[in-house]
């Protein structure tokens, strides 16, 4: 069973800190990892492969550093690494990021066959959660997202079933193969590299494309010229207005009285509500 | 593509075994502003196996026009049967701007049905405008790990898409008995000839925790420190019959369950009252609660964060405080019971 798995590497949002002057991101101020969640798709690819074997295959687009998130899969036990990278790529909203990528699967599908694509939930810097259904669309086969579990996996009859997070509960649905899964954090955890597998990603380096390494690619679709979206302003979330302070010289018992006047005021919070306690 | 076809505000309608998902009439809420300011029709998208029902409800809510398909197919939710129906629709009728729910189905439907019609979608957001001379959707979203805000705008592309997030937009007052036109349309897809099929759905029973309808929130942060301080702060809740929430170091320290945490990783919530008691204001926890009507936030470091977004603030000990409070709202509350028999529990 050959898997490809789409990784991402992102700045640290822990601990990246916004510029106050230009409301743009620092991103010096954060190191740069692979996407969490990513590694978690990482991690289930290698599992499935040692119970169905195959390959384990990643791909990511970015920047040339991006290789060392590609590394760090390999470290998880991925077999092989490719990079998109070029200019021509860059400023990609999701449905440009999922069209470039798609033409490489499309290209690594000629040489391999893939039977299931894994994508984490997220990127934890984007945030949208969108590139994953964007590339099974392209493809055209099922995207299963927010997998928690795979249930079964049956290669012979093309048949996978996986349960899926949804509001307040799951639902367990099942699949033709090929297809994709998105996966959350729940779905395992990654567990301590080998060392073997740790020297090989030293020494691994990852294959590396350019737009013209792929094949019938419509430039129209890719980079910032391919989307539809476009960031306009950008702005820090906090509310500057600020809270009003109850000081009080610092008495503890005025402030106390003064919280239960404020509260008191909003009436129709202490009224009675159909004796429903 | 000829944008100047593209007219009228749609909103996809989550359904779940035939009850209506609160998020659809929160965004009716906001897509009837939009239209209003736009001039055009808000119509609601409503799929399922006998839903047709609903409809009025969505009239009630402020819909103008409800697109139904009611198909067996269409029963539970599945990505490929829903984005093919969903498609149809925007090559048939072009609507200008479509927003969904951002829960797991409606972000998956979203970005398939984008990716289907080929246009932008905006992930997750909080503010929805629209520049009227330009006819432009300006969508509002947090990034990067909520550290910033941006807001993104789809030129070019019809329709421009949104998903959006439950709780943050108001339902309107329903209107008993306003009307609507509903347009009924049919898919063509076979059991037979689809490739995922739902086997199972479990629907944990009644959740023990419901932070999402309380309208008092006492929640804990890392300044109560251990098991006493969370306690009290539970004592503080039960005076005002409030629901107790927790920041994630708190529910991380085993002081209470994951059900009990507010912000990015948790639930979001816009009680009436949210009380932030020795929490820093980490961007992850006030995403969850900045909404909520009035913030009242008590830290001993005048410099926290959570100051940035409480409406009042008190500099002082939680441990000083908190039993002060709890002991002066039962005696107000007793007193108030007495005097005008009126029973608040
Ligand atoms: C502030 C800001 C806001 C933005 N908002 C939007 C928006 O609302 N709509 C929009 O369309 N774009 C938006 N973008 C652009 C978007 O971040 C990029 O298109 C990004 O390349 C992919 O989106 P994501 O990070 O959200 O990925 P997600 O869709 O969250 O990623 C999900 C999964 O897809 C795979 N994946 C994603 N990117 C790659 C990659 N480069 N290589 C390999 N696999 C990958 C990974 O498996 C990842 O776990 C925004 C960008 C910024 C800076
Ligand atoms: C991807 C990601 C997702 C996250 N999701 C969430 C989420 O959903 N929800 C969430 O809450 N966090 C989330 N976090 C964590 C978040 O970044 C913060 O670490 C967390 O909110 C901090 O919790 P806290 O305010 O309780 O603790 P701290 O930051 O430790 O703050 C404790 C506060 O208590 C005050 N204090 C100390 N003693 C007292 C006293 N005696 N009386 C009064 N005040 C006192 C201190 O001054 C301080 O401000 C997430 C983080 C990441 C990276």
């Amino acid at each position: 069973m050959n898997i490809l798995v789409c990784i991402k590497q992102v700045p640290d949002t822990k601990i990246i800190k916004v510029n106050p002057k230009t409301n743009t991101l620092d991103r010096s101020s954060a190191p740069a990892i692979l996407n969490p969640y990513d590694a978690h798709a990482v991690e289930e690819a290698v599992r499935l492969k040692k119970i169905h074997g195959g390959k384990v295959v990643v791909l990511s687009m970015g920047p040339p550093q991006a290789k060392e998130a590609i590394k760090k899969c390999v470290e998880i036990g991925a077999d092989e690494g490719y990079l998109i990278s070029d200019r021509r790529f860059a400023g990609a909203d999701t449905l440009a990021t999922s069209y470039a990528l798609y033409k490489a699967i499309q290209k690594l599908m000629d040489e391999d066959g893939i039977d299931l694509v894994l994508c984490g939930k997220h990127a934890i810097d984007g945030d949208t959660g969108q590139v994953g259904p964007g590339i099974a669309r392209r493809m055209e086969i099922p995207p299963l997202t927010n997998v928690i579990k795979v249930e079964e996996v049956d290669p012979a009859e093309k048949m996978i079933k996986v349960r899926r997070k949804i509001e307040n509960g799951y639902e367990i649905i099942q699949s033709t193969l090929p297809c994709l899964l998105t996966v959350e954090k729940e779905i395992n955890e990654v567990a301590y590299s080998p060392l073997p597998n740790m020297l090989r990603a030293a020494r691994y380096n990852p294959i590396v494309w350019t737009v013209d390494d792929l094949k019938d690619v419509d430039m129209k679709q890719l980079g910032l010229k391919g989307s539809p979206t476009i960031v306009g302003k950008m702005w820090p979330p906090a509310k500057s207005d600020g809270a009003q302070m109850l000081d009080d010289e610092g008495d503890v018992k005025k402030q106390a009285e003064k919280i239960v006047s404020l509260v008191l005021e909003k009436r129709e919070l202490f009224e009675a509500k159909g004796g429903e306690r | 593509m000829n944008i100047e076809e593209y007219r009228g505000v749609w909103v996809f309608i989550e359904q779940r075994d035939g009850q209506l998902v609160d998020v659809g009439l929160e965004l009716l809420g906001a897509g009837r502003d939009l239209a209003d300011k736009l001039e055009v029709d808000l119509c609601g998208i409503l799929l399922g196996h006998h839903v047709k029902e609903l409809s009025n409800e969505l009239f009630e809510y402020g819909a103008d026009k409800v697109y139904v398909i009611d198909d067996p197919v269409l029963a539970n939710y599945r990505t490929e049967t829903y984005m093919k129906a969903v498609g149809d629709l925007v090559r048939k009728y072009k609507p200008e701007i479509f927003v969904y729910g951002a829960t797991a189905n409606g972000k998956d439907l979203a970005s398939a049905v984008a990716t289907e019609v080929m246009t932008g979608l905006t992930a997750d957001t909080t503010i929805l405008d629209v520049d009227v001379e330009k006819r432009l959707f300006e969508a509002s979203r947090p990034a990067f790990g909520g550290n910033i805000m941006a807001t993104i705008l789809c030129k070019k592309h019809r329709p421009q898409m949104a998903t959006v997030r439950p709780k943050v937009m108001k339902k309107l007052e329903p209107q008993p008995g306003r009307q609507g036109e509903i347009i009924e349309e049919t898919i063509d897809l076979k059991e037979d000839d689809l490739r995922t099929k739902v086997l199972e759905i479990v629907r944990n029973a009644k959740k023990a925790v419901n932070l999402e309808d309380a309208d008092i929130i006492v929640a804990a942060g890392k300044g109560i420190k251990d098991e006493k301080g969370f306690k009290m702060v539970e004592a503080l809740a039960d005076v005002l019959n409030a629901t107790v929430g927790a920041s994630r170091d708190v529910v991380e320290a085993g002081l209470c369950g994951h059900d009990h945490q507010v912000g990015q990783t948790g639930v979001t919530v816009t009680p009436k009252l949210y009380f932030a008691i020795g929490i820093s204001g980490a961007v992850q926890h006030t995403v969850g609660m900045a909404n909520s009507e009035t913030i009242i936030a008590i830290n001993t470091d005048p410099d926290a964060a959570i100051f940035n977004v409480s409406h009042y603030g008190v500099v002082a000990d939680a441990f000083e405080i908190v039993p002060l409070l709890t002991e002066e709202f039962r005696k107000a509350l007793q007193v108030k019971t007495e005097e005008g028999g009126v029973a608040h529990v």
